[in-house]
């Protein structure tokens, strides 16, 4: 299914949740809703399921306006980051549920919970509650119920947010190789740039309830229109007044035409990679470089030594507007 | 013993102030046997405030109990208008006495009440029938089931219904077949409360009851009247029946109270 | 205005959103608004207010009242602490079977536990105890009903209490009083100033339980009594006067407690 959103606005209170927000999804792709928290991702996903009313704002689906259809004839498959267990019912109940509403006939229930089962790994636990489950279980029962309808568009907020890094990054994994079986048009909300970037076809950042920019991952990464784009994808530092990523420059002990000096405060090794952090002789923030091993030895650098910066050729740099953005902390 | 000074202190205390009371009614009630505290519950006039009881009870608690689940509803979604307000008038059967309350159906309901000035002209008798009775009653035991219910609903969160909706359930369905099978227990509990206190409640009821001995007497009523007319047999065998019933309410509440508030059980 | 948090929003169901509410409000406000709005109303006589002020022994009926009232509210705070304490951090067989048995004077009617006080403390009490129709019969009373309140407001907060707080403090060379005033009683004190207050309140327009063991006397009546004899008497707008005395007095009460709890988890 396609998603057009046009022109949506949304407050609570004097709160902006969205302001005049317009997206496009496309067909059959896994797309990452990226930003930090309250900046109106869940808002617009919810408005997109139909369990929120945008104050303006036209959503399509289809090419169809559904903006005042119901959620429940939307024909979508939602996922709460908590779960939203039915906590009074089996396993099986969960996953059967929107069919035995439907009216599906018994015969027809009972294959098709069979095959979900299998498919989110949870056979063998149907007559299980979900007080007997774990958290990576119980999350994968959730969407076993939310595609047991067959729904055309698979919406999921935040769905890993509440589990163990462990069970995160496998589950994460595990859904993407799920949409390459199913081929459902998928949605999730994210705060985790690794997340995004590990298995989605499309990444929308959204950030005060605007949307900074949409694209490929690597679009977006090489590419970003802003400084908040750049420094909520990946790692950056300030270097002369423009934002570069860490693993953009290059050190040299030579004074060369746009190079800066500063001096080496602190070398962090980190096995394979090096953080290298120097303090700009003009002053001014301290400067991080991502280096491997090697280039630190070829270099042969020491604390305390004086060296040249500069970014690579290519790299791409995006001038400091006002005071440096934060970096952004990527487990956040 | 000193070490335990407070434990065998409080016992004591509970002991002289509820168990050996209690023990001493049900040794009066059996002094002489079986058999007297039979016929002095079989007279017509024993089975009739039981009966007043039973259709008080079987009226009021459902109102309470459907209406307590509605409210409970709205108020835990926040679709109440002046929340502070309806909180306050819940709370205030708890707050008043029962006299105060059975006066204020009195005052209501009375020759020259707002209502009663309309039933008055219309020949329709309320005050002093059991219908008054009901009202005094259901007032009494109205945030029962609202308060327990609340508090688990809020807990609960509204995605199940929300998960519900987007499965297809309608409204009805989603509350039916997820919302209230999560909050059954709290529901149970606030149901054995209200009935504990429809059965039992005295000063309200008695003060819009015609206190006719055989026709206006609940069983609450009839002890106190059975003492007064220095009937102590009829008045320790309504008593007792009273008590056995809320020892099975008790039980009752004290198996359901630990899962009432459990909304995530199996 | 704060920021409002995200509110679930329901599709629309003109008919039942429209409705729900107002057959809610609808059956608060027959059931409980208006009786007391009429009741209000009764007493908004100024005779009604002459006859209670005229009369002494309304006067002393209001006064023992409140002094039996605030008796029990103190009785209840320290038995209902103790009681609260061992159901905790005691332990004994059949303790199971006494935390149950706090809640028996809730399920118990309170005519019935006039009743059984009647039976051991009236005038062929079993123990040679016959105190039926005197002040001390009417706070026995009012102890029976009241029981709960106190106990089960503290126990839940001494659950929650952690051990280690109180061994740190011994450690420290704490003695067990310290400790209970330094480290509990802050910590409980609020529960317990909530259930004194349910019990005061409570005592405050009991009925039942006191009819049978105080007697219909002048020097045991208490207000819900007076109310009733006034009504009995034809005066239900002095009855009226007394009621929305109660209930003015359980508003101050309400209102102060909230404060203070307030400032007591400010400073907590």
């Amino acid at each position: 299914m396609s998603i057009e959103v046009r022109n949506v606005s949304k407050s609570f209170g004097e709160f902006h949740a969205l302001r005049d927000v317009s997206v496009d999804i496309l067909p059959g792709q896994l797309t990452a809703v990226l930003g930090p928290s309250g900046g109106g991702k869940s808002t617009l996903l919810r408005i997109i399921a139909g369990l929120e009313t945008a104050d303006s704002g036209t959503v399509f689906i289809e090419g169809s306006d559904v903006t005042n259809v119901a959620a429940r004839d939307r024909g979508i498959g939602f996922v709460f980051q908590h779960y939203a267990a039915f906590t009074h019912m089996t396993v099986w109940d969960n996953v059967s549920f929107g069919l035995k509403v439907a009216k599906t006939p018994k015969e027809k229930i009972r294959g098709r919970v069979n095959d979900l089962l299998k498919l989110v790994h949870l056979d063998g636990l149907a007559d299980r509650y979900p007080s007997e489950l774990s958290g990576g279980q119980r999350q994968r029962m959730a969407l076993a119920r939310a595609l047991a309808v067959e729904p055309g568009l698979l919406l999921l907020d935040e769905p890993f947010g509440a589990l163990d890094v462990k069970v995160r990054q496998e589950l994460r994994e595990w859904l993407r190789r799920l949409h390459d079986e199913v081929h459902t048009t998928t949605i999730f909300v994210t705060h985790d740039q690794e997340e995004a970037m590990e298995i989605s076809d499309q990444i929308i950042v959204i950030n005060d309830g605007r949307v900074e920019q949409a694209g490929t991952p690597d679009g977006l990464y090489d590419h970003p229109v802003n400084d908040f784009v750049m420094g909520f994808l990946g790692p950056v530092t300030t270097l002369g007044g423009t934002l570069v990523r860490p693993h953009d420059i290059r050190v040299s002990q030579r004074e060369s035409a746009g190079t800066h000096a500063a001096v080496v405060e602190r070398l962090v090794s980190l096995g394979f990679e090096t953080r290298l952090v120097a303090r700009p002789v003009g002053g001014g923030e301290p400067v991080t470089v991502q280096l491997t091993r090697n280039q630190i030895h070829e270099l042969d650098l020491h604390v305390g030594d004086t060296v040249h910066l500069h970014a690579s050729p290519g790299a791409e740099r995006i001038a400091v507007v006002a005071a440096a953005p934060q970096p952004v902390d990527k487990a956040g | 013993m000193g070490k335990h000074a407070l434990r065998y202190g409080i016992l004591a205390y509970l002991a002289l102030l509820l168990v050996v009371p209690v023990a001493i009614v049900a040794f009066r009630t059996f002094q002489h046997g079986v058999s007297p505290v039979w016929d002095a519950l079989s007279t017509s006039n024993a089975v009739s405030a039981i009966e007043l009881s039973l259709l008080i009870t079987v009226i009021a608690v459902p109102i309470n109990v459907g209406f307590g689940i509605g409210t409970g509803w709205l108020i835990a979604r926040r679709k109440m208008p002046l929340p502070w307000l309806v909180n306050a008038v819940i709370n205030i059967p708890f707050a008043m006495s029962p006299v105060v309350i059975g006066l204020a159906v009195f005052v209501l309901y009375g020759r020259g009440g707002w209502i009663g000035t309309f039933l008055f002209a219309h020949n329709i008798p309320v005050l002093f029938t059991w219908k008054a009775m009901v009202v005094a009653t259901v007032f009494v035991s109205l945030p029962f089931v609202v308060r327990e219910i609340v508090p688990v609903l809020e807990e609960l969160g509204t995605e199940p219904e929300q998960a519900a909706e987007v499965l297809g359930a309608s409204a009805f369905q989603g509350f039916w077949r997820v919302t209230l099978p999560a909050i059954r227990w709290a529901v149970v509990y606030g149901t054995i409360l209200t009935v504990a206190r429809a059965l039992g409640e005295y000063g309200a009821v008695n003060l819009v009851s015609s206190n006719i001995v055989g026709s206006g007497l609940t069983l609450p009523l009839y002890v106190g009247n059975r003492v007064n007319q220095f009937d102590p047999t009829a008045a320790y065998s309504a008593g007792l029946l009273l008590a056995v019933i809320s020892l099975l309410i008790l039980v009752g509440m004290t198996s359901f109270s630990s899962r009432r508030r459990a909304t995530k059980e199996a | 205005m704060a920021v409002a948090p995200p509110r679930p929003r329901v599709v629309p169901r003109p008919v039942l959103v429209g409705l729900g509410p107002g057959v809610s409000m609808l059956y608060l406000s027959l059931l409980v608004g208006l009786p007391v709005a009429a009741m209000v109303g009764q007493s908004a006589h100024v005779s009604a207010w002459s006859a209670l002020l005229h009369d002494p022994q309304a006067r002393s009926v209001l006064a023992f009242t409140l002094l039996v009232a605030l008796g029990v509210a103190v009785i209840n705070t320290i038995t209902g602490v103790a009681l609260a304490w061992v159901l905790v951090r005691d332990d004994f067989p059949g303790k199971s079977v006494v935390n149950s048995l706090i809640d028996l004077p809730f399920a118990l009617p309170t005519i019935v536990a006039s009743l059984v006080l009647l039976a051991l403390y009236g005038p062929n009490s079993p123990i040679g105890v016959d105190i039926a129709g005197t002040r001390v019969a009417v706070l026995v009373a009012l102890l029976f009903v009241t029981l709960p309140f106190v106990t089960r407001a503290v126990q839940p907060v001494l659950l929650t209490l952690e051990r280690d707080v109180e061994d740190a403090a011994a450690c420290l060379g704490a003695r067990p009083w310290t400790i209970f005033r330094r480290i509990i009683l802050p910590a409980i004190r609020a529960a317990a100033l909530t259930g004194a207050s349910l019990a005061f309140a409570r005592a405050l327009g009991e009925f039942g339980s006191v009819v049978l063991i105080g007697g219909n006397l002048p020097h045991t009546e208490i207000a819900s009594q007076l109310i009733f004899n006034d009504v009995q008497n034809d005066a239900p707008q002095t009855a009226a006067a007394v009621g929305v005395t109660l209930i003015a007095i359980a508003l101050v009460l309400f209102i102060a407690l909230t404060l203070v709890t307030r400032r007591w988890m400010r400073n907590g």
